[in-house]
């Protein structure tokens, strides 16, 4: 089964998604920030990344930008959780290699069928 | 799939109350003037984790309310605007503001709605924004009648390196409309030849057609993520409209595509709010552990698990010539009990910051109130105490604090008149001390005034006219039941709340309080507490063969006394003379109906403790050894015994009761009392 | 929850409507408890007094770290004290209630016998007077021509209503 690397410093969030990947049958590792999130990205390929924008150490765009620049990451669907305020933010997560976003809030149900789009 | 959201709550509000109290205190630290970049965006972050979870989780007032908190910090943090002083206000009125509501939805209740409102209408102002009336998504318009869409999508080269794949969104145009109204054409006019052929690039053009009346926005909204990788052109078929193309336009279309995806997300949690509603969530309590413990943890345990295996081989093939390595396996395992036990303990301790970081919210509002200048200083918040006696010990805390406040320091102008600097300083400080934590409150104001003590305790019936005190007695008399120094009942501490209710709740976690004072130079009120409540320094004490477990820290002094020391005062109450006081006299065996009569002759220990605020002399047979010992309920498979607080296990395996000296204290009074207890025991 | 109640008839009988208990004998008579409130059953030992509790409570003793009470049940039916040997058996019952788990031993004379019995061969007792220990008979039963009296163990456990609280900090007011 697909393995996925969420990414967020929110617990109740991170927790989840976690929860409904897992109950669909995914494999899921979690990072509390970029930097961690990179570090596992280094020592494991994931069939995508769903990370958070907003965090402390390393952001969501300092991530993906970092990781599209891996060779085995050069491919690997990479979706953001914005908001749907976040207009330019999703302009700066496309500018630096995002696949597309999840615009929160948003449920279970939604973001199965999102995750669909990029796997499957 | 189907996801109960509600297990994630408890996370929710935990992380929320934290994301709180991280922005109180950098709000409160911040100088206006002069704001980092960092600060503001921890106070960003805080606030956009909350209301991005209050909206996943379905608790949409605060999602809604904490979202203009968060549209003005978003502003400030991008530089469209300067961080006022204004804002610090508004920005720790709306903390408590969302802190409110989640207490609220965390009880299962509808949040109080017009604070909110108040202060959205405050944050909307300085916005510039309209009143925000919840929008709904407008009607799809074009393409309402058209028979079908025919879509050109020309990815660009490099749309393969974003992470998106044309052929799933293909999929997903036909699943939208279903396989007998989806038809797709490749165009390969455009295919290289092959040596020069780049696995990386997407070289195709479709086309794409759709039979089937559709609203528009549903399609894009699969495309939206590839709308700037790809030409994309969408034409109505044989539709009865002569719209003859809808063609895209980056720009406008991301602003109304975006909320596509967001418009079932508020359908759905508005059904779960009400659910949650329905069941309100039940509050367990729980606390967050480091790794760093759970690992000391699982060493430790696998120590005891080696010990253990030692042992039983031991125990296999034992002869007396092996007893030397029996005791030693004996003493590693006593070693392995007690770190074990250590560390257990530790999982519960916790830095005190989490009682002191109310604080300089609560002195900054209440020094504004008074018309005080006053610095906080807080010293030792890493030390740390079991969480059930944190949050016991908050309240006291802050009563402490508020009245040092209030009662200790001067007002600015008295301050200048008595030479000091205008500034009144309140310390918090914690330490700890053998195995206890204390706690000081100090305030450099004007000390306690003797004379107005004394003259209101009288005045009250306290103490008799003409009493000759100390001052260190005068002090005491605050921690009387009944008694207040403010001449009027302030709002500030004077809520009815005394200083014998503190010293009460104090004593409730086995712990101690006293004051010590100067006049015109201040007060320091120090509190001793255990570390925590599961454990308990005791006395041993036997009784008619019975084994009591006195606290340790409410034992005065322990003396031998012969039987005609004790005088009767009425029936069987008995009094002693104390060096220059008279203390009353308990007998153990009496109150609890141990012995059928008198028959005390010889020589008894007299164990002196403080109770609730006097001295009183417990009559025990002897008294053992000193020990911890691990407290456990009488309460949950029998019942709360008066006099008992509660049970422990001695190292031979029986159970000794744990004395409740306060509420022995509290009973001793009417006197007549203890003549009855021993009629009936005769 | 349907599913659980088929599980307890299941567990405690190899038919449904059948009960096992667990019966003792007390002053030559036979008491039955429901076997699925037996913890288990032990030795005499010497409980620590609780003061001003009721004679028949003997006191509490430490259950591998739980503080237990344990009940004189000859003493709680008023029945003669028979005083305790190394032979006297302590039951140590379980209920789970609304007020959470309560774990009681209570003392008899020996341990007789564990019955399968049906629900229908159960009769109720007869209302005979004012005595209050009926409230803890469930019902009666005869087995091989002998009587055994099956015992509530809820309203056994009950400690809180059947007697008032009696404490020194209540008796003078």
């Amino acid at each position: 089964m697909a393995s996925i690397l969420a990414v967020d410093d929110s617990a109740s969030m991170r927790q989840m998604v976690s929860f409904t990947l897992k109950g669909a049958g995914y494999q899921v590792r979690e990072a509390t920030d970029g930097v961690e999130a990179l570090e596992i990205a280094k020592t494991e390929t994931f069939d995508l990344v769903l990370t958070d924008v907003n965090m402390p150490n390393m952001n969501g765009i300092e991530l993906v930008k970092n990781l599209r620049q891996q060779d085995n990451y050069k491919f690997t669907p990479m979706l953001m959780l914005t908001t749907e305020s976040a207009g330019d933010m999703k302009m700066q997560g496309k500018a630096a290699g995002a696949t597309g976003w999840i615009v929160k809030p948003f449920n279970p149900d939604q973001l199965l069928s999102t995750i669909k789009r990029v796997l499957g | 799939m189907s996801v109960d959201l509600s297990q994630f709550h408890q996370v929710f509000f935990e992380e929320s109350f934290e994301g709180l109290d991280v922005m109180e205190s950098e709000l409160l630290e911040m100088d206006p003037a002069d704001v980092d970049d960092e600060t503001v965006n921890n106070i960003f972050r805080a606030a956009h984790s909350i209301k991005g979870g209050a909206g996943t989780f379905g608790f949409m007032p605060i999602s809604e309310f904490t979202h203009v908190v968060e549209t003005l910090l978003d502003e400030i943090r991008g530089g469209k605007r300067e961080m006022q002083a204004e804002y610090v206000d508004l920005f720790l009125q709306s903390v408590d503001c969302i802190r409110g509501m989640l207490t609220d939805m965390q009880g299962g209740n509808e949040p109080e709605s017009a604070r909110p409102a108040e202060l959205r209408g405050q944050f909307e102002r300085i916005l510039g924004m309209e009143p925000a009336e919840r929008s709904e998504v407008p009607e799809e318009t074009a393409g309402d009648d058209a028979g079908g869409w025919l879509i050109n999508v020309k990815p660009h080269p490099g749309l393969l390196m974003t992470g998106n794949e044309p052929f799933r969104m293909f999929r997903e145009v036909r699943d939208l409309v279903g396989e007998e109204h989806f038809f797709a054409e490749a165009d390969v006019s455009q295919v290289p030849e092959f040596t020069s052929l780049s696995p990386e690039e997407c070289v195709l053009t479709w086309t794409l057609r759709v039979t089937k009346n559709v609203p528009l926005d549903d399609i894009k909204v699969i495309f939206e993520w590839v709308e700037d990788d790809c030409d994309l052109e969408y034409l109505p078929l044989g539709g009865d409209t002569d719209v003859a193309s809808v063609s895209e336009e980056p720009e406008p279309e991301l602003a109304s595509a975006a909320p596509v995806i967001a418009t079932p997300a508020k359908a759905a949690p508005a059904d779960k709010a009400q659910k949650t509603q329905k069941k309100p969530s039940a509050e367990g309590s729980s606390i967050r552990v480091s790794i760093d413990k759970v690992d000391s943890l699982i060493n430790m345990v696998g120590e005891l698990v080696i010990t253990q295996s030692m042992l039983g081989q031991l125990g296999q093939e034992f002869d007396l010539s092996r007893l030397a390595k029996l005791r030693e396996g004996l003493s590693q395992l006593e070693q392995n009990t007690r770190e074990l036990q250590e560390s257990v303990m530790k999982i519960r301790m916790m830095p005190i910051s989490f009682a002191f970081s109310r604080f300089p919210r609560l002195v900054r509002d209440l020094g504004n109130q008074l018309g005080k200048k006053v610095l906080l200083e807080t010293i030792g918040e890493q030390t740390e105490l079991d969480k059930t006696v944190m949050e016991k010990i908050s309240d006291p805390l802050v009563h402490l604090v508020r009245n040092s406040m209030d009662h200790g320091l001067e007002t600015t102008e008295k301050r200048i008149a008595a030479g000091k600097s205008e500034e009144g300083t309140i310390t918090l400080n914690a330490y700890h001390q053998g195995g206890n934590i204390v706690i000081e409150i100090a305030d450099d104001g004007a000390g306690l005034n003797e004379d107005k003590i004394l003259q209101k305790a009288v005045e009250k019936g306290l103490v008799p006219e003409s009493t000759h005190l100390t001052p260190e007695e005068i002090h005491q008399l605050i921690f009387l039941p009944g008694f207040s120094t403010a001449d009027a009942v302030s709002d500030i501490s004077g809520r009815g709340v005394g200083m014998d209710v503190v010293r009460r709740n104090i004593q409730a976690l086995n712990g101690t309080i006293e004051v010590k004072s100067h006049r015109g130079v201040g007060s320091t009120f120090t509190i001793r507490l255990p570390l925590t409540l599961a454990i308990l320094d005791g006395q041993l004490v036997k009784v008619c063969n019975e084994t009591y477990i006195f606290p340790l820290v409410s034992i005065v002094e322990s003396i031998q006394i012969q039987p005609s020391a004790l005088n009767h005062v009425t029936g069987s109450q008995y009094v002693m003379q104390l060096r220059d006081e008279y203390i009353p006299i308990v007998r153990l065996d009496t109150i609890f109906g141990l012995r059928e009569k008198d028959d005390h002759n010889e020589e008894m220990m007299l164990v002196v403790v403080e109770g609730d605020n006097e001295k009183i002399g417990i009559v025990v047979d002897d008294l053992l050894g000193q020990q911890q010992v691990v407290i456990k309920s009488l309460e949950q498979n029998y019942r709360k015994v008066s006099g008992i607080s509660g049970a422990t296990i001695l190292g031979d395996g029986t159970v000794a009761l744990i004395i409740d000296i306060s509420s022995i204290g509290r009973n001793i009074v009417p006197v007549k009392r203890h003549q009855t207890r021993s009629e009936r025991a005769a | 929850m349907e599913e659980l109640k088929n599980e307890n008839v299941v567990l405690s009988g190899d038919q449904a409507g059948e009960q096992q208990y667990l019966t003792f004998i007390m002053s030559g008579e036979e008491y039955g408890v429901d076997i699925l409130a037996v913890q288990e059953i032990r030795g005499w030992e010497e409980p620590t007094l609780i003061p001003n509790s009721p004679g028949y409570i003997r006191g509490v003793i430490n259950l591998r770290g739980t503080i237990v009470p344990i009940m004189d049940l000859r003493l709680r039916f008023g029945l003669r004290e028979a005083g305790y040997t190394a032979t006297t058996v302590v039951i140590i019952l379980k209920f789970d209630g609304n007020n959470g788990e309560r774990v009681m031993g209570i003392v008899v004379d020996a341990v007789s016998d564990v019955y399968t019995i049906a629900d229908e061969d159960t009769r109720k007792p007869p209302e005979l007077t004012e005595d209050d220990n009926s409230d803890f008979i469930k019902g009666l039963v005869n087995v091989n021509e002998k009587m055994v009296i099956l015992l509530d163990v809820e309203e056994l456990l009950r400690l809180n209503t059947d007697f008032v609280q009696e404490s020194f900090t209540q008796s003078e007011q």
